[in-house]
């Protein structure tokens, strides 16, 4: 039973895979000549434009484009910069564990703080309640670039504690891995705990509305053990949906963290490249990016089927 | 029993008079004082927009070298001037329109694609809304910004272009609400008596389906603008825009660009976007609350405590004698209504429960027959307020101290619910959460409580009680978990037993053998019994004693019999009289 649903869901998610690059695909590589001009510069003769289309292969029709790439994806092999010569294996390996580090030590940071905010906002209520509500509205409200640059003008210039820029891989040196990716973290972080915690508080005060709660209370539970084992395991399943939608939202949010802290990620990469025309690296990053967005929610539905009976037996 | 007026009671404690509801919305917004600023500040944006060739003191692109990097208040330049020399405040204030109207494209494009689909879906359901569900959880799960980038290789600096396909990746949050609206808007008997009388789908739409959309949708755009407004900065801040259009994202990259030679440059951007998000998200909300909410808000701990600190310090009755299992004095109950007042559902109610007896309430629903249920086991929602009142059980107050009325939870009362699905805890296995109630009240080991819950189980009338043992709530009946809560009430043997309309949500032939098991449990163990209902046939079948309430109070109390051959009240009359001319038209079916 449980085999075949995580088979049905990755059918779900290959067929997902395929839609979504074959609708990026068509998009990026429809205009093959304007591609091959802007390698070539504006100023660029027309016949020469036509040898560079052919050169790249983008005179074939887009279906046959297409299935080349996605022959190269299998194959491992995903093309090169037009600008660089670089493979774009190469270009994303180097990029991805920054991004990836990025992105998982907020997650860890978010999953602990939005937990414990949103659920002592739940229980307690009263003021405690309305202060968290008013600082979850707040954060989740303020664009991450804007916290991003203010941390920039806070503790990298008026008080300089962590550097403005750069980035120091973890297995170079820890402690000043830790110092450079310290604030980019926390422009992620805050507007990731406001929405998570926001949404943790709902999914606890709904599990603590249930009939099954009053009976349970009413069988002697004391409150305590009430709220550990039953509420909080209730409640999880809203909670695994809010962080893996959040953890979606933190590679969204990196594109502009990595820019402003001049981190050599994923989305940094993606930014140039967009601006010098660099398909192949773009739909390389896009790839990337769904592969990781099917990763996450495969990873949200196991941990759902583990934690709720019902979607285990289904 | 007091017989005093629920009005008189309100008006004792109503000090604010309940606000009038009927004014337009604007006004009702602009009076709360965090509406009217928020309003204020959007004001003051959409007039920096459009107003931008009167504010701005020189054109945005003007170029001056003797002003580079001018700080504040400088003549002239009131915000400072950028690397430049151009001046920020005409920068800003030119800026002003694109940004505005690129979070309009996000607000148009979304509002058509999502709300149409969303009323499509919603109305006709089947496959229509299979595909666009499915459609709507892809985008959902997209990170929207990397997709913009790579619009960008096709477009290059389009803004327009790129706020369109922003708009329909966040369509999808107005094809859920719109759908979810539109699928109970459905159901609901309105639309019903609109088919029948044959109107077409189109005017059912139109007038019906469109009506009840209008709120979330209005709530929902404020944040969708807030998202555009945020989203099209970013993206000129990234350098994705246009280098000569002037707009909030650029004013705040070439501040950023510039922030070690002119730090307070990046302040005046910053503030104009995060206020005017901020601003948007604060009208969403309060938006949410004017259209949405029914203005009851739970009392704070302290006035409720002052509640009922001043209506115990009446003198409480005598204490009631031994012979009962459990005895209610004067209990009142009430809850807080829209704008600060509060309402007595219950007034000072009394009751005594003889050991063995099973003790019938019935009333029809509103009575308050379940508020007392929930009170004899501190089980009231938490927004109930107990105004005064004692439950005697064993000599001591259980209401006086909420530690005692834990403690007697469980081991001194058992309850059993009505609705048999809904309360069992769904993640955890039938024998897993009756072995951890047991043992909450009851310091045994687990293969004790093993061994007795299975007996029990056995005794309730489950056959494979080993195999139920293991189950899952989802995997079994209806009958067969009311019959787990009855065995969960009942094994930490307690003395008395609330049933709230424990037969309600179960098949006719269920409920005959349930109620049976209640009465042989009763027989057996000498449990007292409160039986909730509003079925006289039940009480009929199973009671000993009846009292009928009806708004708050036990108009009547008698033994089953009595009661049924010679009603006191007129009420009780009345209810006897409409019972059975249920009867009569069930059994003519």
């Amino acid at each position: 039973m449980l085999t075949m649903s995580i088979l049905k869901k990755l059918a779900r998610a290959i067929a997902v895979f395929l839609v979504v690059t074959f609708v990026t695909f068509c998009m990026m590589f429809g205009n093959g000549a304007g591609i091959a001009r802007g390698v070539l510069g504006l100023d660029a003769q027309p016949s020469d434009v036509q040898k560079e289309v052919v050169k790249l292969g983008l005179d074939q029709p887009l279906l046959v484009q297409y299935g080349k790439w996605l022959l190269g994806v299998v194959t491992g092999n995903l093309g090169q910069s037009y600008f660089t010569g670089q493979s774009v294996n190469e270009a994303l390996a180097s990029r991805v564990p920054v991004t990836l580090s990025l992105v998982i030590a907020t997650l860890i940071l978010t999953l602990v703080l939005s937990v414990a905010i949103g659920v002592t906002a739940a229980i307690f209520g009263g003021w405690i309640d309305r202060v968290v509500q008013f600082f979850t509205v707040l954060g989740a409200a303020v664009p991450a670039f804007i916290i991003a640059v203010g941390l920039v003008f806070a503790f990298a210039i008026a008080l300089p504690l962590f550097p403005a820029t750069g980035y120091v891989a973890l297995s170079d040196d820890p402690t000043a891995w830790l110092h450079s990716i310290a604030l980019p973290v926390i422009a992620l972080l805050i507007g990731s705990v406001a929405s998570a915690a926001a949404q943790i508080r709902g999914a606890v005060l709904d599990v603590q509305g249930r009939d099954f709660v009053r009976t349970l209370r009413a069988r002697g539970i004391p409150e305590g053990p009430l709220l550990f084992r039953h509420v909080l395991r209730s409640a999880s399943g809203p909670g695994l949906t809010v962080l893996s939608l959040q953890t979606i939202a933190l590679l969204g949010g990196a594109v502009f963290v990595e820019q402003i802290f001049a981190l050599p990620g994923i989305g940094q990469l993606a930014n140039t490249s967009a601006q010098q025309g660099d398909v192949p690296i773009v739909m390389g990053i896009v790839l990337v990016t769904i592969v990781f967005v099917l990763v996450v929610n495969l990873l949200g539905d196991l941990a759902n089927a583990a934690l709720n009976p019902k979607a285990r037996t289904r | 029993m007091t017989n005093r007026p629920t009005t008189e009671f309100m008006l004792s404690v109503t000090p604010q008079p309940t606000p009038r509801r009927r004014r337009p919305l604007i006004v009702r917004l602009l009076m709360k004082p965090e509406g009217a600023i928020t309003i204020a500040f959007l004001l003051f944006v959409v007039v920096l927009a459009v107003f931008a060739w009167v504010i701005a003191p020189v054109p945005p692109n003007l170029t001056d070298l003797n002003t580079v990097n001018a700080p504040p208040f400088s003549p002239g330049h009131p915000l400072g001037a950028d690397q430049s020399g151009r001046d920020i405040l005409s920068r800003l204030a030119w800026g002003s329109q694109p940004t505005i109207i690129g979070a309009l494209i996000v607000l148009v494009v979304s509002v058509l694609v999502g709300v149409t689909s969303g009323l499509l879906a919603g109305f006709f359901r089947g496959k229509a809304e299979g595909v666009g569900t499915f459609v709507s959880d892809v985008i959902m799960s997209l990170p929207g910004i990397v997709l913009l980038i790579a619009l960008y290789t096709l477009t290059g600096p389009n803004i327009p272009a790129a706020m369109a396909v922003f708009g329909i990746l966040v369509a999808p949050t107005y094809f859920r609400l719109v759908r979810s609206v539109v699928v109970n808007v459905r159901n609901e008997l309105y639309v019903d008596a609109a088919r029948v009388v044959g109107l077409s789908n189109t005017r059912i739409i139109g007038r019906h389906v469109l009506w009840a959309v209008r709120g979330p949708v209005i709530i929902q755009s404020a944040f969708i603008i807030a998202a555009g407004i945020g989203i099209q900065a970013g993206v000129d801040f990234l350098g994705l825009g246009d280098p000569k259009q002037p707009s909030w994202g650029t004013v705040m990259q070439d501040a950023f660009n510039n922030i070690y030679n002119n730090p307070v440059g990046v302040w005046w951007p910053a503030l104009l976007i995060s206020l005017t998000i901020l601003s948007l998200v604060l009208l969403g909300n309060i938006l949410r609350d004017e259209l949405q909410s029914t203005g009851v808000r739970p009392l704070s701990n302290r006035s409720k405590r002052t509640l009922t600190r001043d209506s115990t310090a009446r003198p409480v009755k005598a204490v009631p004698g031994g012979e009962n299992v459990i005895a209610i004095r004067g209990l009142k109950v009430a809850y807080p209504q829209a704008g600060g007042t509060i309402t007595e559902v219950v007034h000072g109610v009394d009751l005594d429960v003889k050991p063995g007896e099973i003790h019938g309430l019935v009333g029809e629903s509103g009575s308050g027959k379940s508020q007392i249920a929930f009170s004899t086991l501190g089980i009231l929602p938490k927004e109930a307020i107990t105004l005064s009142g004692s439950i005697w059980m064993d000599g001591d107050d259980l209401l006086a101290d909420g530690k005692r009325l834990a403690s007697a939870r469980g081991s001194k009362i058992g309850y059993v619910p009505q609705e048999p699905m809904s309360n069992l805890d769904p993640s955890f296995t039938i024998g897993a959460q009756l072995t951890y109630g047991l043992r909450a009240v009851r310091s045994m080991s687990k293969k004790e409580a093993r061994a007795e819950l299975l007996a029990l189980l056995t005794r309730v009338g489950i056959r494979n009680a080993e195999q139920v043992f293991r189950m899952y709530p989802h995997e079994i009946s209806g009958g067969m978990a009311q019959r787990v809560l009855i065995c969960g009430a009942i094994a930490s043997g307690p003395k008395l037993i609330v049933a709230d309309e424990p037969t309600t949500a179960l098949d006719v032939t269920v409920q005959a053998e349930v109620l049976e098991l209640l009465r042989e449990l009763s027989r057996e163990r000498g449990l007292a019994m409160i039986l909730v209902t509003h079925n006289l046939g039940v009480v009929a079948d199973i009671c000993d004693v009846v009292s009928v309430m009806r708004d708050g109070r036990i108009v009547e109390e008698a033994d089953v019999e009595s009661l049924f051959a010679s009603p006191k009240q007129a009420y009780t009359q009345e209810l006897l009289a409409s019972s059975r001319s249920v009867e009569i038209i069930e059994e003519a079916s």
